[in-house]
């Protein structure tokens, strides 16, 4: 039995963040106060405190801070992707973020690499944000 | 309000370890309780003088309050208990409360434990799916990442930065297993070169298998009394000389860098409190779930400058006898025993012997002062500590 690829929990704090990755957008969100933007989606501010929140449309262009191949799966669900690759991703606008790099090319990953967003169906209309390596360095 | 001054206030005065490596006999409360006999038996102390516990966290056995279900295991009724949950650090921040609560006259002698049986009382796979918990479960998690996975990507961005390679990362798991090697209660037992090390099944790039820790059942423990106690008992006690924490994220994803982290504030409150510095230090026990940990550590701890712990290791420094400041001298995680928060503890249990002396081959000739490190989650919460066979 294959198992599937874990679908996103929606909670109160990311509900936008995952409807947005329905539709095909990358939303962060960005304090009104400060101006600054962060990941992961919150109920306030992480540098001013806030509740003064909006959600933004990120470009999805960024670069690879750092990555892996894992070559052992944690999980059952993830065994049949080995080896695949994990990174962080820094956003165009600065905050930064976990996603797989996808595509034919993804095991030639190497730190610096300019990646464009993409998304992954997990079911049912469920998607997660992912990265390609868009040639270059960012 | 000025900080309370730790140094000089506790000490520890015996220490435990259970029986290591594949114990299927015993539970995981069981191996707590043996650790917790042996360290008590050390100090020359009764059950009832004990009257404040703390514990900390267990992946494999179904406990919530599990500082309460080890009273009621081990028959004590305790004014003071907590289990505290800081991943890695847990060990050395509980040295911390103790000596805290000890100083305020809360408890006068605290009974510290961790050990889970984390061989036997899980299947590989369960252990693995178990440790994936450690990704943020909304955003890291569905990508398939492993803890390995997060200390590979601190990895590659130390090997980026200033050139550490995969083979002095191998030294850290060599030589910490010569170390181990002297120690009679080791987990492994058997002789490890860099280069089986640098051929091991691969994990998660540039990590292999060897890199990463054990997986062990264990338990560890130490008490903790005032100082005044402490001159009549037993054992040579090792003084609590500083102590500090520093906590900057959870999650890999959140981590202000992946090159600097918190051991470096925690190691200056440590030095400030104590008096001290990286120099006077004659032997240290850092946290080493991965190889790549120590190298660090050693970077923000002072031991070498900063982007130089792969050489500290490859050029043998790091050994017993290598004319540096030895560390992990009972073999750390990578071969004495890592189970749960008890892996951290061991290294802890390890500065004092090595302060009270006679230690034979893994004795480090004429320590005085021992530097501890713990950290949890993915270098994310720190706690350092100074420990010394006479007061500073
Ligand atoms: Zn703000």
């Amino acid at each position: 039995m294959t198992e599937t690829l874990p679908s996103p929990v929606v909670n109160a704090d990311s509900a936008p963040y995952w409807q947005g990755a329905r539709e095909g957008r990358l939303l962060i969100r960005r304090c009104d106060a400060c101006g600054q933007t962060h990941f992961m989606p919150r109920h306030l501010c992480p540098a001013c405190w806030s509740a003064d929140l909006r959600w933004v449309e990120a470009t999805g262009r960024g670069t690879v801070h750092s990555f892996t191949i894992i070559r052992r799966a944690p999980l059952a669900a993830f065994a049949p992707r080995v080896p695949y690759v994990v990174a962080l991703i820094d956003l165009e606008e600065g905050p930064r973020m976990m996603a797989n790099i996808l595509g034919d090319d993804a095991l030639d990953t190497a730190i610096g690499d300019a990646v464009a967003v993409c998304f992954e169906d997990r079911g049912e209309g469920a998607a997660v944000p992912q990265f390609r390596r868009a040639g270059g360095r960012g | 309000m000025s900080e309370t001054s730790l140094r000089n206030r506790v000490a520890i005065v015996g220490v435990g370890e259970s029986d290591i490596g594949k114990v299927p006999g015993m539970t995981g409360l069981g191996l707590n309780a043996q650790a917790a006999k042996r360290a008590l038996d050390d100090a020359g102390l009764k059950p009832s003088d004990i009257d404040g516990l703390l514990t900390a966290y267990s992946f494999t056995e179904p406990y919530f309050m599990l500082g309460s279900v080890l009273c009621e295991y081990l028959g004590l009724q305790p004014r003071f208990n907590a289990s505290l949950v800081v991943g890695g650090a847990t060990p050395a921040v509980m040295l911390k409360h103790a000596a805290e609560a000890i100083v305020a006259g809360q408890a006068e002698v605290v009974l510290v434990t961790a050990g889970e049986n984390r061989a036997t009382g899980q299947s590989r796979d369960q252990a693995v799916a178990a440790l994936t918990a450690v990704g943020h479960p909304y955003f890291e998690q569905p990508y398939g990442s492993s803890i390995p996975g997060f200390y590979a990507m601190i990895a590659r961005r130390h090997m980026l930065e200033y050139g550490t390679t995969r083979e002095q990362m191998a030294e850290v798991a060599a030589t910490t297993r010569r170390h181990a090697l002297l120690h009679p209660n080791a987990h492994m037992k058997a002789p490890l070169t860099r280069e089986q090390v640098l051929a091991a099944k691969p994990i998660a790039d540039p990590l292999g298998m060897l890199d990463c820790c054990l997986i062990s059942d264990a338990g560890g423990a130490f008490i903790v009394t005032s100082a005044e106690r402490a001159a009549d008992l037993r054992a040579k006690p090792a003084y609590l000389l500083g102590i500090g924490e520093f906590h900057t994220h959870e999650h890999i994803m959140c981590a202000p860098s992946l090159t600097e982290f918190g051991a470096t504030r925690s190691g200056a409150a440590a030095y400030r409190m104590a008096g001290l510095g990286p120099a006077d230090i004659d032997v240290a026990e850092l946290y080493d779930c991965f190889s790549i940990v120590p190298i660090i550590e050693a970077e923000e701890l002072g031991l070498c400058p900063r982007g130089e712990g792969g050489r500290y290791w490859l050029d043998g420094r790091a050994a017993i006898g290598g004319g540096a400041v030895p560390v992990n001298t009972h073999g750390g995680m990578l071969s004495h025993a890592h189970a749960g928060a008890a892996g951290g503890l061991f290294g802890i249990v390890e500065a004092v012997r090595q302060l009270r002396g006679g230690l034979g081959a893994r004795q480090v000739e004429g320590a005085e002062i021992a530097l501890v490190h713990n950290e949890g989650g993915i270098l994310s919460s720190h706690c350092t500590m100074l420990l010394g066979k006479d007061k500073a």
